[in-house]
């Protein structure tokens, strides 16, 4: 359905729309509110309407319900196929501190000529995720630590999130920042592509980012550039592959119990 | 040690590639042959591996101390050694199970990985408001109980490193009743899972109120003893005076946070800057010191055990008044469907509730099946929230993909990150002065390594 569709309401529009989509119309009017997947769907009321500019990624998706595929399931819930999509991008205003942050932020990338530097901005849950293109990452860090409006003097680490289906951006490194003087907290991530797992280092600004750094690159191969010693922290120096990649197995063998053979947990059949 | 035998067939290692320098393998009763066969070259740097084997290293912690004479002129730290894939593990079980799992990281704090993970479980499935007064009020008190027993520890195995015996003696004498307390309410003395997704697992036993005041009452005339040993004691005070120095700066630098940074002087503790779990509701104080010292960090700690008693006499008021208030989240498709109690054999479903579904209620029996097998889903997104764990700041990234097992959940241990601090606070000291250094860090090797 287009956009001049929605904006006006007639009777006579109203009744030639299908009549479950009026249901999800009258369902929504109910709840007034829409999760992140349902703000993708492209007929709503208008305060329901995703941001224009906010693009809606499905990274992977899930089939089936019962985790068989094949002939297994006999449940008639083999076919379903259903997007995972996370909450989407965020428009001004964003409410509360997010917009003086924001605004500090955005102020400082102008007077630099990097306004491309944040791609986008979700806000979801109460919390705030500024998404920083790769090679902007170590001025927005330092700028963050430093600017008076921002000083997010605490770095608590990053963690890395393997999503393998995100194409040209698998691998995410998400760090989480704490301003003490305003006592205000966000997150910035990161992506790389697989092909091309490189990710520049904070270690030169949040120092505590050492072994932090070490660990996801450790768990996920993330290369961070400009790391002083980026050997592995956790797993032995000699370990072939990440560990917590999405293609990384979780191992195990099966086990015996009165009679019967269990396999691993990442064997067993299980929801999904 | 010879080439020959660093070829010899070993299972577990690989020959060694040392490429430079001369490789010593003490291996007890050779100390005669080793110092002669250094001879002249007694003056070269020495490197030497304390641990990860060592009785003061705290668990499996492995130092590297390139030494002059007594002083350290480096140490770096060599962890990894009690890595047990908990985060990649949790990912194969459902968001319920994965309590059981990160309860076992940090082993003294177990009921604050509990909070830290379903924190933010609970904020992903947006039901934090909903979490039912008694729940949280259990959850501040088993909190802070573990705050004491947590400490305790520290006090005391500190106190044993620098062989001050009497310390250890009454510290492990102290945090066994409170383990026994722990065992009443939730039928285990470590590794709880108790607090899950929507609430707490059940309910309080009769009687623990009164077994928690007797135990307040005992623990005020218990801790006195601690100061009374310790606090003007010199040779105590002259291990510890000065002994770690990491100033705010530094501090900030490292992200520490907990004890260390309090020992700087700045009053910074989650409970009271981004209260969580109705802390607000608390009457208590951050203890602060002003010394970035090992003494600092232990008065600290004793003065943050009176401050967990003062919370947990106000949890227990609170708890009086709440008698037959519901521990769990009121919504029956995330509540665990029944009703657990525990029996000789620890925690388990109630009697009355494999009554009822198995003969009085078929679609109870399939609510129960499926949320026990299958569990419930949590809408995608991540979130991190951070909580006051007894070593610093301890969050839990939760990443989910909408499904019914977490996508990525990964925790931002406390001693993971102060171990860093290891070479600032010893280099440049005595020897001795590393373990004490490490001690006032407390790290606990099964939270750093996870």
């Amino acid at each position: 359905m287009s956009d001049d569709k929605t904006d006006d309401k007639t009777d006579a529009n109203e009744s030639a729309r299908p009549a479950e989509e009026r249901n999800l119309e009258a369902a929504k009017d109910r709840t007034g509110t829409g999760s992140g997947v349902e703000q993708a769907a492209p007929d709503q009321s208008p305060e329901n309407v995703p941001a224009p500019t906010g693009e809606v990624r499905s990274v992977g998706e899930r089939r089936g319900m019962f985790g068989t595929s094949g002939t297994g399931d006999t449940s008639g819930y083999g076919g379903l196929v259903s997007a995972t999509v996370f909450p989407a991008p965020s428009q001004k205003p964003y409410g509360g501190w997010f917009d003086e942050v924001s605004d500090a932020l955005e102020a400082r990338l102008e007077a630099t000529d990097l306004m491309s530097a944040i791609e986008s901005v979700v806000v979801h849950r109460g919390e705030i995720t500024f998404h920083v293109r790769r090679e902007d990452l170590p001025f927005v860090g330092q700028m963050l630590r430093d600017d008076e409006a921002l000083r997010f003097e605490l770095c608590s680490g990053v963690s890395g999130v393997h999503y393998p289906d995100d194409t040209g951006r698998e691998l995410h490194a998400v760090y989480h920042l704490t301003s003490m003087t305003h006592n205000r907290r966000i997150r910035v991530e990161v992506t790389a592509p697989d092909s091309d797992p490189h990710i520049p280092s904070l270690v030169s600004i949040y120092p505590t980012l050492d072994w932090h750094e070490r660990e996801t690159f450790d768990m996920f191969g993330l290369i961070f550039d400009g790391h002083p010693a980026l050997t592995r922290v956790l797993m032995p120096d000699d370990w072939p592959g990440h560990p917590q990649r999405k293609d990384y197995p979780l191992g195990g063998i099966p086990v015996e119990y009165k009679g019967g053979s269990i396999p691993p947990p990442d064997q067993r059949r299980s929801y999904n | 040690m010879s080439t020959d035998t660093s070829q010899q067939q070993d299972f577990y290692a690989a020959p060694g590639d040392t490429s430079q320098g001369r490789v010593f393998t003490v291996t007890g009763q050779d100390w005669d042959s080793i110092t002669q066969s250094i001879g002249d070259a007694a003056e070269e740097r020495v490197v030497v591996n304390m641990g990860p084997q060592h009785p003061s290293t705290h668990g499996v912690l492995r130092l590297i101390l390139e030494l002059e004479g007594e002083t350290v002129t480096e140490a770096r730290c060599g962890i990894g050694y009690l890595h047990t894939g908990i985060e990649k593990n949790m990912e194969y079980r459902s968001w319920v199970q994965g309590t059981t799992f990160c309860t076992r990281m940090d082993y003294l704090s177990p009921f604050y990985n509990e909070m830290a993970y379903v924190l933010g479980v609970e904020r992903l499935l947006d039901i934090e408001d909903d979490i039912p007064e008694k729940a949280e009020v259990m959850r501040v008190l088993l909190m802070e109980l573990n705050r004491i027993s947590s400490h305790l520890v520290c006090i005391a195995t500190g106190g044993m490193e620098i062989g001050a015996l009497t310390v250890m003696t009454i510290g492990f004498r102290e945090r066994e009743l409170v383990l026994d307390l722990f065992e009443l309410i939730t039928g285990l003395r470590m590794n709880h899972a108790f607090i899950r997704p929507g609430g707490v697992a059940q309910d309080l036993p009769p009687g623990a109120l009164d077994e928690i005041r007797d135990f307040i009452v005992l623990m005020k005339k218990r801790l006195p003893e601690y100061a009374a040993l310790c606090n003007a004691n010199p040779i105590f005070k002259g291990r510890l005076d000065g002994v770690g120095h990491l100033d705010l700066a530094g501090c900030l630098a490292l992200g520490m946070t907990g004890p260390v940074l309090r020992s700087t002087g700045y009053a910074w503790d989650l409970r009271k800057t981004q209260p969580y779990s109705g802390y607000e509701d608390y009457d208590f104080e951050v203890q602060t010191w002003d010394t970035c010292d090992s003494y600092g960090r232990f008065r600290i700690r004793l003065n943050e055990m009176w401050e967990s008693l003062k919370i947990v006499e106000q949890a227990v008021d609170r708890l009086a008044g709440l008698e037959g208030a519901p521990v769990m989240v009121g919504d029956k498709k995330i509540a665990w469907p029944s009703q657990l109690s525990i029996g000789s054999d620890g925690m388990g479903n109630s009697l009355d509730h494999i009554r009822h579904i198995m003969g009085e209620s078929m679609e109870a029996l399939i609510h129960h099946f499926k949320l026990v097998t299958e569990g419930f889903r949590v809408p995608a997104g991540q979130a991190y929230v951070p909580i006051e764990s007894p070593r610093g700041e301890l969050g839990a990234h939760v990443v989910s993909d909408g499904g019914t097992r977490p996508f990525r959940a990964h925790f931002r241990d406390p001693s993971f990150t102060n171990l860093q601090a290891t070479s600032v606070m010893s280099e440049g000291g005595m020897v001795a002065d590393v373990i004490v250094a490490i001690a006032s860090i407390d790290p606990v090797m099964g939270g750093v390594d996870r």
